[in-house]
């Protein structure tokens, strides 16, 4: 998977230094991303962001196909995960 | 404690290109809780969603802005509201009771107004189609008619024959301003030399009493000059019918097209910086008046202004209905409000404000209507925080053209409400349901269907 070679910071700035982006992602954004690079399901994502942020599962699901569908445009999210 | 959540957004950096418009900042965005004090949440619950609101302190302030900046510089003024703009009746009879009288271009417009209660010399009849027998009625009620085309000054000769009086009548022209496109499709033209035969074959029929001259050189006008023009050219036009035909001009009618503030697509600056104030068009008007005019001659200056007044007092409510990903990466938001009741979304860019505080990055993102048509746009490309179902947007300025441009197109046409000075909220129009639609209908009997 593409996101294991980014280099990513705790305020969520993020360098791909294969094709020499960088991306802006939001604290909810770096929560996905971080786990998504650990290999977690969509389900584990959906219940960890729910368990820690104010949101109720079924928006949290909602908001993560819609983020995995951007980190996919940009190139970030190949592979079995898709 | 949980946290408090940001829908996640990832956006990719890019190098040398500033954005100088300054339009996606947190503090740039646009929140707006009520209109005239009335919760968007409340008008909502009351009346549903989508749903146009109008003003009444907006309507009734903007029309005494334009009719002060006019009466203060001229002495003969009348103001005479264009209906096509919007002829809701609540929002006439709010302008006539300011003392609007009634600009009408079609047989439906004047039974529309006479309903209302204005009487028949209180409206000004123009356009290019008067059926006939529209015109019997607008001669015997005492309407002032515009006369587009010689067909027409032939009808009127008929209607005064068939009525035996002679009717008041005014001509329309049209000429270079200097406004592209000219309008030259309706009324005479005046460089040609085609507005003078009109009034010369008005003086060969003897059956018609030429009093008025009428121009309208466009829509949204961002140059006060052309006005000047207009004025100047329709004060020595005149003078000629009256020095060489013994008419006396009692009146000059120049129309509307004033803008409002509203941002028309392709047009840089804010409309606050493009769009030029109702004072100077009112300069430009009656100083080029005033220098043309003869001595103690004060003929009637008519001004049918729509947009500039109606515009800004009417706002949209509509919800998001859901949020989607474009293949081009492009976020794009599905509104249950589309073209079919915002027929002014093919040319302006709206002002987007939403009903709550909404956290996280702007985006760029494309507004698309509920309409199962491609051409259901909204708005082509803004900057808004990632939208949760449900926000409702309040889009404006709407109050000109969409509520009489607007379909009866895949869905019904919504409620409309207006809020009174004192925050009372009256309903001027109820949303339509499906015996509006079918009331016209007519099944012939071996279609009948046996399911």
């Amino acid at each position: 998977m593409n996101l294991q070679r980014l280099a990513i910071n705790d305020e969520g700035f993020i360098f791909d230094p294969e094709t020499g982006n960088s991306y802006t992602v939001n604290k909810t954004g770096l929560f996905i991303i971080k786990f998504l690079k650990e290999g977690k399901s969509e389900e584990e994502i959906v219940k960890a962001l729910s368990e820690k942020f104010d949101v109720s599962e079924e928006d949290a699901r909602r908001d993560l196909v819609d983020f995995m569908e951007q980190l996919r445009l940009y190139g970030l999210l190949e592979g079995e995960n898709v | 404690m949980k946290e408090p959540y940001e829908k996640p957004v990832i956006q990719k950096l890019k190098t040398g290109m500033v954005n100088k418009f300054g339009s996606s900042p947190a503090y740039a965005r646009k929140f707006r809780k009520d209109i005239e004090g009335v919760p968007v949440d409340e008008l909502v619950e009351r009346f549903g969603s989508p749903l146009f609101v109008f003003s009444e302190k907006k309507l009734r302030q903007k029309f005494r802005e334009v009719k002060n900046a006019f009466t203060l510089r001229y002495p003969n003024v009348e103001f005479s509201w264009s209906y096509k703009t919007n002829y809701l009746d609540a929002i006439c009879a709010v302008l006539h009771q300011e003392g609007e009288t009634a600009e009408v271009v079609s047989e439906f417009e004047y039974e529309k107004a006479r309903r209302l209660g204005v009487p028949g010399n209180q409206i000004i009849y123009n356009g290019p189609y008067k059926p006939y027998d529209s015109l019997v009625t607008a001669v015997k009620e005492g309407a002032r008619i515009n006369i587009d085309h010689f067909e027409e000054i032939a009808d009127l000769e008929k209607v005064a024959d068939e009525l035996g009086v002679k009717p008041r009548v005014g001509i329309r022209l049209n000429m270079d301003t200097g406004i592209h496109p000219q309008w030259s499709r309706f009324g005479f033209n005046l460089e040609s030399g085609q507005a003078l035969d009109a009034v010369k074959r008005i003086a060969s029929g003897g059956k018609l009493e030429l009093v008025g001259l009428h121009c309208h050189i466009g829509t949204f006008i961002l140059d006060p000059h052309a006005y000047e023009v207009e004025v100047k050219k329709m004060v020595d036009f005149s003078y000629t019918v009256e020095d060489q035909f013994g008419f006396k001009i009692e009146y000059l009618d120049i129309g509307g097209g004033f803008p409002s503030k509203n941002r028309l697509k392709g047009i840089y600056l804010p409309p606050e910086v493009a769009v030029p104030s109702v004072d100077e068009f009112a300069e430009r008007v009656c100083s080029a008046l005033l220098s043309s005019l003869r001595p103690g001659d004060y003929p009637k200056l008519i001004l049918e202004s729509g947009r500039a007044i109606v515009d800004e007092a009417g706002y949209l409510i509509t919800t998001v209905h859901a949020a989607k990903r474009l293949p081009s990466g492009l976020k794009a938001y599905v509104l249950d409000a589309g073209v079919n009741i915002l027929f002014t979304a093919f040319w302006y860019k709206f002002n987007v404000e939403l009903d709550r505080e909404v956290y996280g990055t702007s985006e760029p993102c494309v507004l698309y209507g509920p309409l199962c048509m491609n051409i259901d746009v909204v708005d082509d490309l803004t900057y808004l925080p990632p939208l949760p179902r449900g926000t409702r947007l309040i889009l404006s300025p709407v109050g000109a053209y969409n509520v009489t441009q607007w379909m009866q197109f895949i869905r019904y046409r919504p409620a409309v409400v207006l809020i009174g000075e004192n925050g009372e909220v009256d309903l001027i129009r109820e949303a339509e349901d499906l015996t509006d639609i079918v009331r016209r209908e007519k099944l012939p009997e071996r279609l009948k269907l046996e399911w």
